[in-house]
């Protein structure tokens, strides 16, 4: 396994390097260090656009170039770019159906030490309610180049969700086998089946080794595409494995927890646990030690699969 | 500006007006008031200003235009109808279920619709992104757009001011439609946005204040925007309302549709002003 590293500095590291070969703007809002869109504006300043700290101008500036026929990538944090914007993605973006990608970081609970404010824990409940709206949400480097080179290619409004906290590496450099809309299967299993979305992902790989120990034999599934759901994927899981526990560093509320559940309820053929934030807001610590605090860990995804195994 | 041009923008900005008020009584509902303020602004851009093509509404070379306060779309079909975009009987299904006139301006169903807008402030910055664009590439196409008095309201449009002037769009023309009324009432009681040209110019912004139902001061306003080198905002003095006499700065004509007995007395204000003039356009 390579180094730990964040999904938004291989974001910025692929985004400048497709540069070279695909016509693409690039947005930010005055995080380009943060959302590490500065090394793409450091090698194509004439395709780059600081907007300054006006995210809804960003979002609707970006909607402009795409209605030109280029496609634009606007980036800030997630709380802003998602949350104080959600208008303009939803009225200048999604409604037109444009080829805006919204590439924000710093989601979920793990930012950290800036605490509640800025850990938004609902940007893919919200992106996944809207129309024509694709939402895309990584497990690591490798996932997020593959996916964002599939994006240089891809049609309508996209969202998504980086983190900035350092995680583990599922995949091997290069690995493919990644392709938008289709969840994969990290490892197979029978008794229970893990599906698990961004940097869960490492988390749901380390608890099967634990569940293994314990005789439980879990499968492990990526869903990198939140919306649309791999139903057939899930479907199939369920039924093999008749358990479901769904892990995501976000809002039990909306997320891929919901979108699970709406399906499992839907089919039948499994019992299902959500783990994530329970509708809450977050605090001010280190991202690891806040991981540990809400249990979005291999440990609270054992104790999820246990619960539901009445093991 | 040459006569026979000046007498036949003013039969289009008539025929905007009598079309205008026509769908939005068929419909039921819409917004008349900021429609009729800037009849003549769309007559001019579409008649006399800017480069587009009916039969390739697509065009990547054309010149575009966002109207932000896309609430008077009325307005801008009509003008896109007389212009050959769609036929003009298609006016007759606004705001109809299936139909391709929305209530708000979409630009994947309407052939000549560059932005879809609606939600108040977003179009101008929309306008901002095309003429950023066009301003990177050296791409030839200029970018126009028209806000209302009542929309400058919004944050969002300060926001991209603010933009428009750091990245230099001299490539983009804002009108601005100060008709002095929005929904609640007039502007200066509900959210006073004055004085409008100071705030601009504060923004960096090239300022013209003219009135707003002249075609001779747009026409000048337009060609020195063109030329100097900034961004421009043009605030055009209109009424509200204009050519319909119980509408003319009455706020409460905002956004319905007149009743039978209304209609008939608007319909026949419009009708004699088209009728007068296209015969001076003919005759011109």
């Amino acid at each position: 396994m390579a180094e730990k590293e964040a999904t938004r500095a291989a974001y910025g590291r692929k985004l400048a390097e497709l540069g070279e070969k695909y016509n693409f703007y690039v947005l930010d809002a005055d995080l380009s260090g943060s959302t590490q869109t500065a090394v793409f504006a450091k090698k194509y300043p004439n395709r780059f656009f600081n907007c300054g700290i006006a995210e809804e101008n960003m979002i609707s500036v970006a909607a402009g170039i795409a209605a030109t026929g280029v496609p634009a990538f606007a980036s800030s944090f997630a709380m802003f770019a998602c949350g104080r914007a959600f208008e303009q993605i939803r009225n200048s973006v999604a409604y037109p159906n444009l080829p805006v990608r919204v590439c924000a970081s710093h989601a979920g609970i793990t930012v950290g030490e800036d605490g509640a404010t800025h850990q938004f824990c609902e940007d893919m409940a919200i992106m996944r309610a809207l129309p024509n709206m694709t939402v895309l949400s990584p497990a690591d480097s490798a996932s997020t180049e593959a996916i964002l080179e599939q994006l240089m290619t891809f049609s309508g409004p996209v969202y998504m969700r980086l983190g900035r906290y350092a995680v583990p590496q599922v995949y091997a450099k290069g690995e493919h086998g990644f392709k938008i809309g289709k969840g994969l299967v990290v490892a197979d299993g029978k008794d229970v089946t893990i599906v698990a979305t961004g940097i869960m992902v490492s988390a749901a790989i380390e608890a099967r080794r634990e569940l293994s120990s314990l005789g439980i034999d879990a499968a492990v599934i990526d869903i990198h595409t939140v919306k649309p759901l791999d139903n057939e994927l899930i479907a199939e899981y369920c039924s093999k494995t008749g358990a479901v526990v769904t892990v995501e560093e976000h809002s039990v509320i909306g997320g891929l927890g919901d979108a699970v559940a709406a399906l499992v309820a839907e089919k039948g053929g499994a019992k299902l646990k959500k783990l994530g934030i329970n509708d809450e807001f977050g605090t001010s610590a280190p991202a690891g030690v806040l991981l540990e605090h809400y249990g979005l860990n291999a440990a609270g995804i054992v104790g999820k699969a246990k619960e539901l195994l009445n093991k | 500006m040459e006569n026979t041009t000046l007498l036949m923008l003013k039969e289009k900005a008539a025929r905007i007006r009598m079309l205008s008020v026509d769908a939005v009584y068929r419909a039921k509902s819409g917004h008349p008031g900021g429609s009729l303020s800037i009849a003549e602004i769309v007559a001019y851009l579409y008649f006399n200003k800017m480069n587009v093509d009916p039969s390739d509404p697509q065009k990547p070379d054309r010149d575009r235009f966002v109207l932000s306060k896309g609430h008077c779309c009325p307005a801008l079909y009509s003008a896109l109808a007389i212009k050959g975009f769609f036929k003009e009987e298609e006016l007759k299904n606004l705001r109809k279920l299936g139909a391709m006139l929305q209530g708000h301006p979409d630009m994947k169903s309407i052939p000549g619709v560059d932005m879809s807008t609606g939600s108040l402030g977003q179009g101008f910055s929309a306008a901002c992104g095309m003429a950023a664009r066009a301003k990177r590439e050296s791409l030839s196409w200029r970018v126009y757009t028209v806000l209302g008095d009542g929309e400058i309201e919004e944050g969002q449009v300060w926001e991209a001011a603010m933009f428009a002037n750091m990245y230099k769009l001299d490539n983009i023309t804002a009108f601005i439609d100060s008709n002095g009324y929005q929904i609640d009432g007039a502007v200066k009681e509900v959210m006073d946005p004055n004085p409008i040209d100071d705030k601009f110019r504060a923004f960096g912004w090239q300022t013209f204040v003219i009135d707003g139902h002249d075609f001779e001061q747009i026409d000048r306003a337009v060609r020195e925007a063109e030329n100097c080198g900034r961004p421009a905002a043009i605030i055009c003095r209109t009424v509200k309302g204009k050519g319909v006499s119980f509408m003319e700065n009455n706020y409460t004509w905002h956004g319905k549709a007149p009743k039978d007995d209304e209609y008939a007395v608007a319909e026949k204000e419009l009708t004699l002003a088209y009728k007068v003039a296209l015969e001076e356009s003919n005759n011109g």
